[in-house]
């Protein structure tokens, strides 16, 4: 019979063993210092504060909401805000993103050249840096509302975007911008690469059966690519929801920016962290939920 | 690229004009981009002064670090290309595992001091410098911690593989803001209240709990990648488990993660801007508080657009690099 120490299922279960003992100790050991540090501060932990006034005003919202409202409120408005941004800028960031990928494909030199501009000069900056720039030098800087620059049905001023009637504020605007174009240098990386991972007989079997180059794009080229790019193409899309959490930065109250706007108001770092982490992880579990079954929908059924 | 042309003008033809759309299209560039060239052009020669860039130089570089120190951070670039130059021509690798300690030990005791040398505080240590120190002090911290949790991911062993997928998502699923948030705010609070950490420690270790997830999925990428045969192959020359992991599966898995390392260290290099938003003065935000000086009210496009190009320029260098290396392993 061979010893203990020479049995692998003896092993496997020390193994389980010592990590649970070692996960444990150090959860302890921080979760014991918290409780600690947390009484000496004299803060006993519960959401209860969460129901007492705000008290701060907020710039953008999508309802009615004053400062002698609840906390709860406040993050509402700052959850409703993240959505909007996300969702619009989801949308657009693809809408720029697969534009740009296409001309990168382009035949056209200069088309060309400039698509791998826009992306190898955009994508090397830092998000925050475009965020800045953009609110601080581009929408700041802008004209008044009576002189704003104006194409038709949208128009620019330093009071935002006007776009038929609608007004975005300035720090929508800048944050939507700063993402939807920051992301669309990521996404037509990802677009160019499903689309040159379709086989070169798919493009001349098309030509041949006589396609125009936009239907052969539409019809048989794009769809196989799809295959290629959704999988990390939901990643991006995960990357500008996080992302979105940098409207601290040009002002804009999303759920990021009320709940540090709460914890410094109240001091309450642990449910403020827990509520955070508890709404992005939500947000993208939705994104990445949605993207698995469109993404489900669109593979290839193998027999 | 299209089979070489002779001349320019049966070049333009087959490149730009070549049916009537694509004409269509290169005026339409065209105009856009005389357009913004002329924008920007009047922009910089006319409007822009560049006064507020060319008399906080550096600034941008080492911020407030002792002007009389600054021999110091030279000799940090000396060591830094020297070391980058051997490790790229010599070809005997395995000395720089004794030569990358001692540099990043003497690049620390010249950046810090104490023993002989003048101390500078970490809140001395600003602009590029901060910038440059973080992200590189938090990609080394992360990687062993990142090859832990990708091991730990690959598992037999269910409680301790679960232990490690569940903090690769969660941390996967927040923002890095929120990470940072929690590195200041909570790090604190779940340590012993004799520990006084340093702004700077908790960033950087805010930094290192983030990127070791994102590591840690790269090198699980490159452990999959590795056949089935190599690990029989091992089993079968009676090399044990933790052996095999390590002669034999680690050293390929990591080789083949090389191109997504650097692509995650290109991404911390650009996200340790958002160390700004908690009070430290890297590039970023040195940037903002020569922005709040009076005199350089509202000069904004000069100064982003000049650490832009700072921080473009590594990235776009690295990124080159890592493309390089790509195609010569293949």
């Amino acid at each position: 019979m061979a010893s203990f120490w020479r049995n692998t299922r003896f092993w496997r279960f020390a193994g389980q063993a010592i990590s649970v003992v070692l996960i444990v100790a150090a959860l302890g050991f921080l979760g014991n210092n918290l409780f600690g540090n947390l009484r000496q501060l004299g803060i006993q932990f519960g959401f209860n504060f969460l129901k007492s006034q705000a008290g701060f005003t907020i710039g953008d919202i999508p309802f009615a909401y004053k400062p002698s409202d609840s906390y709860n409120l406040a993050l509402l408005v700052g959850l409703l805000n993240s959505l909007r941004v996300i969702s619009v800028g989801i949308i657009l960031a693809t809408a720029i993103g697969v534009t740009a990928g296409i001309a990168r494909l382009s035949d056209n030199w200069l088309l060309r050249k400039l698509a791998i501009v826009y992306v190898e000069g955009l994508r090397n900056a830092p998000l925050l840096l475009q965020l800045f720039f953009w609110y601080f030098a581009v929408f700041l800087g802008l004209p008044s509302p009576e002189n704003a620059v104006s194409f038709g049905f949208i128009s620019f001023s330093n009071r935002g975007i006007g776009l038929l009637g609608l007004q975005l504020s300035p720090e929508f605007s800048a944050l939507l911008a700063g993402l939807t174009i920051y992301t669309g240098t990521f996404i037509a990386e990802i677009v160019r690469g499903g689309i040159q991972s379709v086989p070169r007989g798919q493009w001349e079997a098309a030509r041949s059966l006589g396609l125009k180059p936009g239907l052969l794009m539409r019809l048989v080229i794009f769809p196989q690519a799809l295959r290629a790019i959704l999988p990390p193409l939901s990643n991006q899309y995960l990357n500008l929801a996080k992302n979105s959490s940098l409207a601290i930065a040009v002002g804009y109250p999303d759920l990021y920016a009320i709940a540090s706007t709460t914890f410094n108001q109240t001091g309450r770092a642990v449910e403020v962290m827990i509520l955070i982490c508890a709404t992005y992880l939500t947000i993208c579990l939705v994104i990445s939920l949605l993207m698995n079954v469109y993404n489900r929908s669109v593979q290839l059924v193998e027999r | 690229m299209n089979a070489k042309s002779k001349t320019p003008i049966a070049w333009l033809q087959r490149n730009l004009f070549n049916t009537w759309y694509n004409s269509l299209w290169t005026i339409v560039c065209f105009a856009l981009l005389s357009w913004i060239a002329y924008g920007v052009g009047n922009w910089a020669f006319n409007k822009a002064q560049w006064e507020v860039v060319t008399s906080n130089l550096p600034l941008f570089f080492v911020g407030r670090y002792p002007a009389d120190q600054v021999w110091r951070l030279w000799l940090v670039l000396v060591i830094v290309v020297g070391t980058i130059a051997t490790g790229i021509l010599n070809r005997k690798r395995r000395f720089l595992f004794i030569l990358i300690p001692v540099c990043v030990l003497s690049i620390l005791w010249l950046i810090g001091g104490g023993f002989f040398l003048t101390t500078v505080g970490t809140n001395l240590w600003n602009g590029l410098l901060l910038t440059l120190l973080a992200a590189s002090i938090s990609i080394v911290l992360a990687f062993p911690i990142g090859i832990l949790l990708a091991l730990g991911r690959q598992s037999s062993l269910p409680i301790l593989r679960g232990f490690c997928t569940i903090y690769v998502e969660l941390v996967r699923g927040l923002p890095l803001i929120g990470i940072l948030f929690m590195a200041q705010v909570m790090l604190p609070l779940v340590l012993p209240s004799q520990i006084q950490l340093d702004r700077v420690v908790r960033a950087i270790a805010g930094l290192v709990l983030f990127n070791a997830a994102y590591l840690a999925e790269n090198v699980r990428g490159g452990l999959q990648s590795i056949p089935r045969g190599q690990v029989e192959a091992a089993k079968a020359l009676g090399l044990n488990t933790s052996l095999s992991l390590l002669l034999i599966v680690l050293p390929q898995a990591l080789r083949t993660s090389i191109p997504a390392i650097v692509g995650q260290f290109i991404s911390l290099f650009k996200d340790t801007s958002l160390l700004s938003l908690f009070a430290l003065v890297e590039l970023t935000g040195i940037t903002r508080s020569i922005l709040a000086q009076p005199e350089y009210l509202g000069r904004y496009a000069e100064v982003y657009l000049f650490i832009g190009l700072i921080y473009w320029v590594f990235c776009y260098t690295m990124s080159q690099v890592s493309r390089k290396l790509e195609r010569k392993s293949i």
